[in-house]
Order: structure tokens, then C-alpha cells, then sequence
């Protein structure tokens, strides 16, 4: 009896997890007949923050565009940017251009870096039929006057989609908006709550699948599926591990290849990351009552995650690591940035460099999403799990 | 933004008095000679950024100004970028970030060693948001010089299309925005020097910008004229030093009057940068400092002269693009104005340049259009292969890629970039030569 209950749970998990893979594996844009009821179109967004909420309140399914993986032939996008830019960039092009994204009805990128701010005229000179927009997110958020900024430029986006939607978005709908995404929130923190306290029940490659299916998905079934996940995950009878404890940092926008983060989970606990850190930037509940607009920018200002291309003088790229690493009583960390990423490259040095003057031990590891071949890195991580083991016993 | 690099056309005139190079060159060695004596003598010091600043609030504390990207550049024109850039890769810089931050690192690790001088530590750094390696450079100063840092944050340029005029409800909103971090900002100045901001002495700043803007816009448009007075990627690069540099200061408002003298002569004698000017060119992105009087060589013998860049507008502050003046009567609130529009019109309009070009190809009656992308600076080559593509299939214009660095000597390849320039020239005489722009010229003059 009880191993069949273990079995259903594992059953039930795995599930969940082909349910999240298969969602986030197919890049093609759901036709907007397709949709679910409520949504009349999709938005397409670029990490690393987006207010996703502005446009599920528009009834436009928010789509986190993350590039296309290791499987995308790139036909077009090679003439169209330079071979020194990010891969994501380039391949959200290639996905532009060979028609995979051309239901969305808009794209919105961000000041995160240059490359992504291009993204905005490439769409504008490719796609004019769609809305094309950087939402400028500022990079000062010490300043009084941040929050009254940020809710103008959250008002602006309001007034983009609902000249597209051809309607407006009332306050109590956002509002709703609003309780639907904390909901998410709350089972997302559960989530990386339990990887801390006790990684052993869920892996880093799962935590990452539950967690990129709200790209493609309304946030109310992405909620039910975590519910269904979390159960299954509590219920799990997984014995400990003696593996080392190790926060990774890197994946805040290119997204690491799925093999690589099973590679990295072979030989140690993943007991945080930044992985897709945009989707979880609100670090708690944005309140539901009051003004809906000045809810979200005040949470962006005071309730919000740290990551390479967000400014805040509160929050030092090493100060938030050790943090982390404080936090997850991890032992150590993987150091990743994807190739040609000025800020990560840029913070990757600047982390190594204070671990080592903290006497942190770290594994630096740089990665595109394009990559096929993941030996080599398998076996530094399995390297660096030995010594680390050898240095903790 | 040098003047080192600089040299005369062959059609100067020896009767001018006035010689834009040496001038440069003199003022930007006074105030390299200027910054070395900085921290002994106490005076406070600002790192500061070419695309979005508060110069004129900096100079109403009476800030000596460091230009960061000056200093990088100045490595590439002093044929020294080599030894700094490595110095930085040595000590774990990736090689595939803006070679420009890697120059300054490498200057931090020769402890400030310039070649120009030695460079003051800074009491405080300016960074924008304008390109996204400004921060992550503040903050490598941030971690090991402990320099404060202030971001300034502007709004910029949000889609294609985009029309902000002055008092509209965006420009209003992006001001406020602005005006609240110069009111903090101001704030932190007067913690740093002890003294409350002087509102005339700002005012009187700004009325120095007014003037140089004014004979700068003067020269910019002086260059529309056939043949073009100057090489807008040569001696331009000179003027925006000036411009940068001498922002709101009396030495550069009177360079800018002279120079727009000086040209306005040479326009009035019909004299060219070149001889015989065959093709007038517009420059995207930024210049190859290692390189440039080679590059300009490579074209010039073709006849070909750059008319316009956009470096010349985004690199000198964007404030051409504006089309209002500072209100010397509330000089903060004007300052905020002015700025969040020339970060609209004149800096963040990179990212949909394909607007820009369109508009200083009929401006500058071009025959063509030279891309100059480089791995360092993605802020200009981010876009460029894909706007490209867009002038060429859309407006027909005959477009030329090249490839090197900004500094980086190890990116320059003579051979490689001589053959597509000479394909490029070769391939505009088949369509016709070059009075494409002469004719958009000589019709402009007719309608005139
Ligand atoms: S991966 Fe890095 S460089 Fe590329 S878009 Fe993201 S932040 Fe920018
Ligand atoms: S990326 Fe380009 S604009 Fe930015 S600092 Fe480097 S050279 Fe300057």
C-alpha cells in the first residue's frame, strides 16, 4: 500500500512535470482562437522583469519570449545581428523572423542592457503590425519619485494594450490580476522554500520546468499545476543526498540549456538560483486593495529580487549572493554567464573575485543557450563536488 | 572625441586663422594638465558619462570633470589601448566586453597612469542609464575605489514612431522624473562640497550651453553643404571633445563660435574637406580611434566624405536634437526638460536608428550609408546588421558593413576592410557614381 501511494505521487509529479515541459518545449504562439477563455491574444515579454499582471488584466496571455533553445535552426537571424550578441537575442530574432511568433499581438523588452533594447527596432522594423515597446523600467530606484515614475510608465503600458485590446482596464480587474499572481507567488516561494530546507525533494531541472511553464500558460492553471506539484514534491520519500549545498547565479535571462542543470544537479543541491528570476522578482505579495498601478511599482521599488541588470544602491551584486548563499546555508556557488552577456560577464568577475577574498569556494562555468555538448561541464561539476566534499568532511 | 588623431584636409586655407585641430588639441591638454592637480588641490572630482549627465550642476559646484570614455579613447589615439586592455583580460576581464571599460581597468590597475596625465580618483561618479554598460562600469568604480555613484535614470526613446514634444504630457512626466534625481543629486553635491547650489551660477552655466548649442547645431548643418566644410568622423570627432569637455564653460562656447565662423567661410569659398568630392556618406556607430585617419584615408581617396554621423549627435549629449534651449529663468526645471528630451530625441534613438538615418540621409543629400559595428559596444552595433537590411531593402540605399574595434588594435584588419571599401565605392560608381546626394543638393539649393 504505501509504495503505491509513493508511486502515485511520483506518478502525479511526473505528470505535472511533462505537462510544464511540453509547454515550455513548443515555441510556437497559440493562435488567439486557441486561447483560453478570457484571453483574446497574446504578449509576448523579455525577461528579466515584466508586470505581467497589466496584461492578464487586458486579457492578453503573457509570454515570456526566452530565445529557442538548442533546437532552433537559425535560417535568418544571422544577418540580422552581429555574431558578438547574446544568444538569446538572437534567437528570439530568428523567432521573430521564421514566423514562430507571429500571433503575438505585441513584444515588450526592457533598459536590462543594450542588446535587449535593440530588440524593440528589430521588432518595429519587422513587425509592424504588432506592438513594439521597451518599457522602461528604471535603473534608479533610491531616488523619492521612483515609485510615481515607475506608475507612470505602468499607467503608459495600460493605455498600449488597452488602445490594442480596444477596451479598458478597470482597477477591479487588475486587482484580481493582482490576488491571481500572488497566489502564484506565494506557491513559488514554497517552492524554492523546500529546494533550501530540503533539496533531496526537489531538483533544480524540476524546480526550473514547474517554474518555466507560467511563460506559456495563464497564471491560474500554472497555479493549480504548482499546487499539484508542491503535493506531490511534500509527499515525496526521497532520502538526503550527501551532496554539497551550491547556489548558481547566472540564469537571470539567457536561459541555460536543460541538460546543463541536469548535469549540475548529478553531483550537487541547487538550493537557489536566479534562474528565470523575472517571474519571481516580486519577492512578496503586491496588495490587493488600493491603487492597482502604485500596488505593482511600489512592489518593484520595495519588494523586489536583485539580479545583474537591475541598479539598486541597496543591493550590491556580492552583497545579494552572499545573502543567497547566507540564506540557502549553501556552501558554495556555481558562477554562470551566458556568453557575449556584458552584465553577467561583467558580475561574474566581480562575484569570483569576493569569494575569493571571503574564502567562498566557486565553480565558474559560462554557457550559451545553443550549447549541445555537456560533458566537459558534467565532469568540472562533479570535480568541484569532490573537492568540496573533501574540503567539508 | 579626440584631437590627436587630426589633420588637414587638402583643401584648408591657410588665410583662416582659426585651426579647429590645434585648438583642440591645445584645450584638451589644458584640461588633462587641469584634472592632474585635482585631488591635491581638494577640488572635488566627477566621473562622468558622454550620453546623459549633469554637467551644468557638477560645474555650478565647480567639479573638475573625468570622462571615463575619454580617457579609454585617448588610449587608442596614444596607441596605448593594447597594453591597458590586456592588463584588464590578464586580471579576468572577459574578452568580450566593451573594450573601453577594459582600457579603464586596466588605467586602475596602473594606479590612474594615463598617458595624458594622471587621473584624479573622483569624490563622485554619473552614470546613466542611456547605455547599459555605463552601470555596470560605475559600479566596478563603486567596488574598488569606493566611489559614490549616482544613477541617473532616463527615460528614453519607447517605440517606433515615437513623438514627444516639449510640454506634452510624456515629456512633462519624463521630466518631473529627471527633475527629482537632479534635486537629489544636487543634494549629495552639496554634502560633498559643503556649499548650497548657486541658482544664477547655474543659470549662467546654462546660458554658456545655450551658446554653444547654437553654434553647434550651425555647424552640424553647415556640413550639409557640397562640398562638405568638414569630415564629420575626423574632425568631428574633435568638436565633440570640445563639446564634452568645455560644456558650459567659457572656453567652449568660444571654440564653437570660432569654428562656426571658420566654417561658415569655408562654405562661402566653396572649399571641401576634400578636393574633389565625389560621394558624401553618413557614419553609424562609433569610431575605430586606433584607426581612424586610416579609415577616413580609405574613403577619401574614393572622394567619399562623411557629411554626418550619428556619433555626432548621441556622443555629444543629443542636445541637437532638441528643439528648445535651456529657460535660464528656472534653470532646474529647464535643466530636467531639456534633458529627458534629448535623451528621447538624441541618445536612446539608437535602438530605432532605421528613423534617424532615414531622416540625415535626406538632410546630408547621401549617397550611402557606412556601418561600423563592433563587438565592444553593443549599444551601437546591437541593431546596425538588422537596420541595414532595412535602408537598403526598404529605402535603397546602398549601405557598407565593417567590422573592427573602438581602441582594440587586435580587432583592426587593414587588408580585409580596404577590399570592402573599394567594393562599396566600386559599387556605387556602377550605380550611377556618386552625385546622388549632389543631386538631392542641387535640388534643395533650386527649391531654395
Ligand atoms: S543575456 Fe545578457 S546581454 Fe543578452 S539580453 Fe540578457 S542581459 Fe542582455
Ligand atoms: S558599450 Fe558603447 S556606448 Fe557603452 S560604454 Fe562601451 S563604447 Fe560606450
Amino acid at each position: 500500500m504505501t509504495s503505491r501511494i509513493q508511486y502515485d505521487h511520483e506518478r502525479e509529479l511526473e505528470l505535472v512535470l511533462e505537462r510544464c515541459h511540453a509547454a515550455s518545449r513548443d515555441a510556437a504562439i497559440t493562435a488567439a482562437d486557441a486561447l483560453p477563455k478570457g484571453f483574446t491574444g497574446t504578449l509576448g515579454h523579455f525577461p528579466v522583469y515584466f508586470p505581467e499582471e497589466i496584461a492578464h488584466a487586458a486579457g492578453l496571455l503573457p509570454v515570456n519570449v526566452l530565445g529557442g533553445g538548442n533546437r532552433l535552426e537559425m535560417k535568418h537571424a544571422d544577418a540580422r545581428m552581429g555574431s558578438f550578441v547574446c544568444s538569446i537575442c538572437r534567437s528570439t530574432t530568428e523567432l521573430g523572423l521564421n514566423g514562430t511568433l507571429a500571433s503575438m499581438a505585441g513584444f515588450v523588452t526592457h533598459p536590462i542592457c543594450d542588446a535587449a533594447k535593440h530588440l524593440a527596432g528589430i521588432w518595429a522594423r519587422n513587425f509592424p503590425d504588432q506592438v513594439s515597446q521597451i518599457l522602461y523600467l528604471p535603473q534608479n530606484v533610491n531616488t523619492n519619485g521612483t515609485v510615481r515614475y515607475i506608475a507612470a510608465e505602468y499607467q503608459r503600458l495600460r493605455g498600449v494594450l488597452e488602445a490594442r485590446v480596444g477596451r479598458p482596464i478597470a482597477d477591479d480587474v487588475l486587482r484580481n490580476s493582482i490576488r491571481a499572481y500572488n497566489a502564484n507567488r506565494a506557491l513559488l516561494r514554497e517552492l524554492y522554500r523546500i529546494r533550501r530546507d530540503e533539496p533531496w525533494r526537489a531538483s533544480c531541472t524540476e524546480s526550473y520546468l514547474l517554474l518555466r511553464a507560467r511563460t506559456r500558460m495563464p497564471c491560474e492553471e500554472h497555479t493549480a499545476l504548482l499546487a499539484r506539484a508542491l503535493d506531490a514534491i511534500r509527499r515525496r520519500s526521497r532520502l538526503a543526498q550527501d551532496k554539497p549545498r551550491v547556489v548558481f547565479v547566472g540564469g537571470f535571462c539567457e536561459q541555460p540549456p536543460l541538460e546543463m542543470l541536469e548535469a549540475i544537479d548529478e553531483s550537487v543541491d541547487v538550493v537557489d538560483d536566479d534562474i528565470l528570476v523575472g517571474l519571481r522578482f516580486l519577492t512578496d505579495d503586491v496588495p490587493p486593495t488600493g491603487d492597482p498601478i502604485r500596488a505593482l511599482a511600489e512592489s518593484y521599488v520595495e519588494r523586489s529580487a536583485a539580479s545583474p541588470v537591475q541598479h539598486d544602491a541597496r543591493k550590491s551584486k556580492e552583497g545579494y549572493l552572499m545573502q543567497m548563499l547566507h540564506d540557502a546555508k549553501a556552501d558554495a556557488a556555481i558562477l554562470t554567464a551566458a556568453k557575449f552577456c556584458e552584465p553577467g560577464l561583467d558580475d561574474q568577475l566581480a562575484w569570483s573575485k569576493h569569494l575569493d577574498e571571503v574564502n567562498v569556494p566557486y565553480l565558474v562555468l559560462e554557457f550559451e543557450e545553443k550549447m549541445t555538448s555537456f560533458e566537459q561541464m558534467a565532469m568540472q561539476v562533479e570535480t568541484f563536488a569532490e573537492s568540496l566534499l573533501f574540503a567539508l568532511s | 572625441m579626440t584631437t590627436a588623431t587630426l589633420e588637414h584636409g587638402p583643401a584648408g586655407s591657410a588665410a583662416d586663422a582659426f585651426d579647429p585641430r590645434s585648438e583642440g588639441q591645445r584645450l584638451i591638454k589644458a584640461w588633462y594638465a587641469d584634472l592632474e592637480q585635482a585631488n591635491e588641490r581638494r577640488q572635488p572630482v566627477a566621473n562622468v558619462f558622454v550620453m546623459g549627465n549633469a554637467i551644468e550642476i557638477l560645474r555650478a559646484f565647480d567639479f573638475k570633470l573625468v570622462f571615463p570614455e575619454i580617457n579609454s579613447l585617448q588610449t587608442g589615439v596614444r596607441k596605448a589601448s593594447e597594453e591597458y586592455i590586456r592588463l584588464s583580460e590578464d586580471y579576468g576581464m572577459s574578452p568580450d566586453v566593451c573594450s573601453y571599460v577594459k582600457a579603464d581597468v586596466g588605467l586602475m590597475l596602473k594606479e590612474n597612469r594615463h598617458p595624458a596625465g594622471n587621473i584624479p580618483k573622483a569624490s563622485l561618479a554619473i552614470a546613466s542609464n542611456m547605455c547599459g554598460t555605463f552601470i555596470k562600469w560605475a559600479e566596478i568604480w563603486e567596488r574598488w575605489l569606493k566611489t559614490p555613484t549616482f544613477v541617473l535614470d532616463l527615460p528614453g526613446q519607447r517605440a517606433a514612431g515615437w513623438q514627444v514634444r516639449p510640454g506634452d504630457a510624456q515629456h512633462a512626466s519624463d521630466a518631473r522624473w529627471v527633475e527629482a534625481q537632479f534635486t537629489e543629486l544636487i543634494a549629495r553635491c552639496e554634502a560633498i562640497t559643503g556649499r548650497k547650489l548657486d541658482l544664477d551660477r547655474l543659470a549662467e552655466i546654462e546660458e554658456r550651453v545655450n551658446r554653444m548649442v547654437f553654434h553647434w547645431n550651425n555647424v552640424m548643418r553647415l556640413n550639409r553643404a557640397c562640398p562638405a566644410p568638414y569630415n564629420a568622423m575626423l574632425d568631428g570627432l574633435t568638436f565633440i571633445g570640445i563639446m564634452n569637455v568645455y560644456r558650459g564653460a567659457e572656453e567652449g562656447v568660444e571654440f564653437m563660435r570660432r569654428l562656426d565662423e571658420h566654417l561658415q567661410a569655408k562654405v562661402a569659398r566653396g572649399e571641401g574637406r576634400v578636393a574633389d568630392e565625389h560621394y558624401r556618406l553618413i557614419f553609424s556607430g562609433t569610431p575605430c580611434y586606433v584607426s581612424m585617419r586610416r579609415l577616413v584615408e580609405l574613403f577619401e581617396t574614393w572622394g567619399g566624405v562623411f557629411a554626418y554621423s550619428d556619433y555626432l549627435t548621441f556622443a555629444a549629449g543629443g542636445m541637437d536634437a532638441t528643439d528648445i534651449v535651456y529657460d535660464t529663468s528656472r534653470p532646474l526645471e529647464s535643466l530636467a526638460e531639456v534633458t529627458a528630451l534629448a535623451a528621447h530625441r538624441g541618445l536612446s534613438n539608437q535602438f530605432f536608428a532605421h528613423e534617424r538615418l532615414a531622416g540625415q540621409i535626406r538632410d546630408y543629400g547621401a549617397d550611402g550609408v557606412v556601418f561600423h559595428g563592433i563587438k565592444s559596444c553593443r549599444f551601437v552595433s546591437s541593431g546596425m546588421a538588422d537596420t541595414r537590411e532595412y535602408l537598403s531593402r526598404r529605402l535603397d540605399v546602398p549601405t557598407l558593413y565593417i567590422e573592427s574595434d573602438l581602441i582594440d588594435p587586435r580587432y583592426w584588419s587593414d587588408a580585409q576592410i580596404k577590399n570592402r571599401v573599394d567594393a562599396f565605392f566600386e559599387a556605387l560608381h556602377q550605380r550611377g557614381g556618386g552625385p546622388v546626394g549632389r543631386k538631392a543638393n542641387e535640388e534643395r539649393r533650386a527649391s531654395a
